[in-house]
């Protein structure tokens, strides 16, 4: 049945890339995930994260490459791919004008789930993500993250080897974003199965086993969110002066070897134990001081460093995009 | 019990079957799907009702008074003429406009669902069709109750032979006619695309396929293309089943009596010479084409279509 190289690795990629006339979305990458993980794509939007999922769930054709899911290769065994995934898209894919339990029973039979435990099995999963009451309504009466869970559910429901969650917590107010990772944790333990996921939240990355950061369509650095933080080194400082470009001339002669992080919109730098190096920074420091921030290097910082910019900017300039988007699609009429 | 073992036993969970089973479950949910949501929907149920009789009623009625030819002298009302047409009329645009709920799945995300499913694409495609098809075979069959009525066949056996003679033809037309919405929906990306597409293509379709007004005596061009509408020939074996020994006739041109008193008093020449003034008025034509041909073209057309559907959907993305 499982054919791969490595049994240990469920999903082996080798050089894969997609292009777009002449965008490359996805420039040829190459990575493992192991069996039982929760494996993560982070990286700002329209770095090629869901490009690669769609590949991988042979939705989309790479341009060169190839990769194997649960040992099937994506290219010539696309339907044996297809029974061995979950999936959840990053925009809603249910049928609105039926019922919960509808659109996963239109799941199971399209997945060919036995007849004799389609029941039981949506029973199962609508309890696991706490739908079981709403489950009759339909689903244009459900909030976004009921829509989101039920998705989640509904990737579950013919007990998939590997699961994909595209961007799962998109637009989520940040207790339900809590919900669903609780889920995801709980799933890991529950059914066994290896949970591949994007996002572009930094602190939800951290609830992954590894991550792989992706920026302009390549793989920048693969790691465990604990070996990735670590890349930084030590504390982060985050200074606010009256004049920056003096507090960094002062500071490059008290200190020669201090390495300032590459962020235009921030004075900061990094060094070894953040909460002793203060005191004597303040001490006879030339230029007026307004703020001082210490903090232990996030997955931003490994983000910030590997690539000079902030994921958060993009991400949140992508959101005033959709909106204005939005908006301008509302008034043309289109709901 | 069994089930737990099958759940358990085979990896994901899923009975391995052939291609032909998977072939039909995939046509059967998506039928299943779309006549659920048809069903739900009570405007829906509702035009699909309404649609026709408004049709049959007003454009009929204000057609008849237009065309005093068919309500003068003859026995045949225009509504009766027409009404085989209106059933073409129904069966196509229900048809075609529902491939209009593919464009609706894109929009709202439920294809991807079904096109990353281990469903064959063809499955997909033909089950779209078997959904639409059902529609427009409901909103002819509500059609079809009214020949009953002695406004138009009167209830008797050989009405109901008649119907039942036009059911086979009805499901025919109306996948045919299906499968060329869900070609053209297939691989637009487009909303506002689609209608206009549709009557570029529908108009002329309808309006050359005799549906509501008789093929004959038009000009040369006129006729070559609508020797090529395939639907000619679907409303062509519609009216030429329901009109079977319905006397159609031309209505006889009312002539002044005392003109014509004076005539019959006039030597034979005479009168011989009168009734050729009279102009000759051309009959209508029940059915123009062979039962066969016209079975052989709608058909044809029908299965090129399907392919043609199953093919596009296949190469969507």
């Amino acid at each position: 049945m499982n054919n791969a190289s490595n049994a240990e690795d469920i999903i082996e990629v080798k050089s894969l890339a997609k292009n777009f006339n002449s965008l490359v979305a996805v420039d040829s990458v190459s990575f493992d995930v192991k069996a039982g993980e929760i494996f993560g794509f982070l990286g700002p939007n329209g770095a090629g994260k869901t490009t690669t999922i769609n590949m991988l769930c042979t939705l989309l054709k790479p341009t060169s490459g190839g990769a194997t899911v649960h040992g099937f290769d994506i290219l010539a065994q696309k339907n044996e791919v297809r029974e061995s995934i979950g999936l959840v898209f990053q925009d809603p894919s249910l049928d609105d004008k039926l019922t919960g339990r509808e659109n996963l029973e239109f799941h199971m039979v399209v997945y060919r789930v036995p007849r004799e435990v389609r029941e039981k099995r949506a029973s199962e999963v609508l309890e696991m993500v706490g739908l079981t009451d709403r489950a009759d309504h339909y689903v244009e009466t459900y909030s976004g993250g009921m829509k989101r869970r039920l998705e989640i559910a509904r990737g579950l429901l013919h007990y998939p080897a590997v699961l994909f969650l595209d961007e799962p917590t998109i637009g989520l107010d940040p207790q339900t974003r809590n919900y669903i990772w609780d889920y995801i944790e709980d799933l890991k333990k529950r059914e066994g199965i290896t949970i591949f996921l994007t996002t572009h939240y930094m602190e939800e990355a951290e609830h992954c086993d590894r991550i792989a950061i992706i920026d302009l369509g390549k793989i920048i650095a693969l790691d465990t969110p604990e070996e990735l933080k670590s890349m930084v080194g030590g504390d982060i400082i985050k200074l606010v002066t009256v004049d920056d470009e003096k507090a960094e001339e002062e500071l490059k002669r008290k200190y020669p070897d201090i390495e300032m992080i590459p962020d235009p919109d921030c004075f900061c730098f990094e060094v070894e134990k953040g909460e002793e190096f203060v005191p004597g920074l303040l001490r006879d420091f030339a230029v007026e001081i307004l703020s001082i921030n210490v903090h232990r290097p996030t997955l931003d910082d490994v983000f910030l460093k590997l690539t000079g910019k902030e994921i958060r900017d993009e991400g949140a300039d992508a959101l005033a995009d959709m909106r204005t988007g939005l908006k301008m699609g509302s008034r043309m009429g289109r709901r | 019990m069994k089930s737990e073992s099958v759940a358990i036993e085979t990896p994901g969970g899923i009975i391995k079957t052939s291609r032909m089973q998977r072939f039909w479950t995939g046509v059967y949910i998506i039928w299943l799907r779309d006549f659920k949501r048809f069903w739900r929907d009570r405007v829906r149920r509702v035009a699909a009702f309404v649609q026709p009789l408004v049709f049959l009623f007003i454009l009929g009625t204000g057609l008849q008074a237009a065309f005093k030819v068919f309500g003068a002298g003859g026995k045949t009302k225009y509504v009766v003429f027409m009404y085989p047409g209106i059933l073409g009329m129904t069966v196509l645009f229900t048809s075609v406009f529902s491939a209009m709920s593919i464009l609706w799945d894109r929009e709202f995300g439920f294809l991807k669902e079904v096109l990353v499913s281990p469903v064959p694409r063809s499955s997909v495609a033909v089950g779209k069709v078997f959904g639409g098809a059902t529609t427009a075979c409901l909103q002819g069959a509500i059609l079809m109750v009214l020949a009953f009525f002695p406004w138009f066949f009167g209830f008797s056996f050989e009405t109901l032979g008649k119907v039942l003679l036009l059911i086979p033809i009805m499901i025919l037309l109306s996948f045919g006619m299906t499968a060329v919405g869900v070609a053209i929906a297939a691989r637009l990306k487009s909303f506002e695309a689609f209608p206009l597409l549709m009557n570029f293509f529908l108009m002329p379709l309808f309006f050359l396929s005799g549906a509501m007004f008789p093929l004959q005596g038009l000009p040369g061009w006129m006729t070559v293309l609508t020797k090529v509408n395939p639907l000619a020939y679907g409303v062509d074996m519609l009216r030429g089943i329901l009109l079977h020994g319905v006397q159609v006739t031309s209505a006889t041109i009312s002539i002044n009596p005392k003109l014509m008193a004076y005539i019959a008093k006039a030597p034979p020449e005479i009168q011989a010479a009168a009734r050729n003034m009279i102009p000759k008025m051309p009959q209508l034509q029940v059915q123009r084409y062979p039962m066969w041909l016209s079975l052989v073209v709608v058909s044809g057309f029908g299965i090129a279509m399907l392919f043609i559907a199953i093919w596009q959907f296949g190469r969507t993305e």
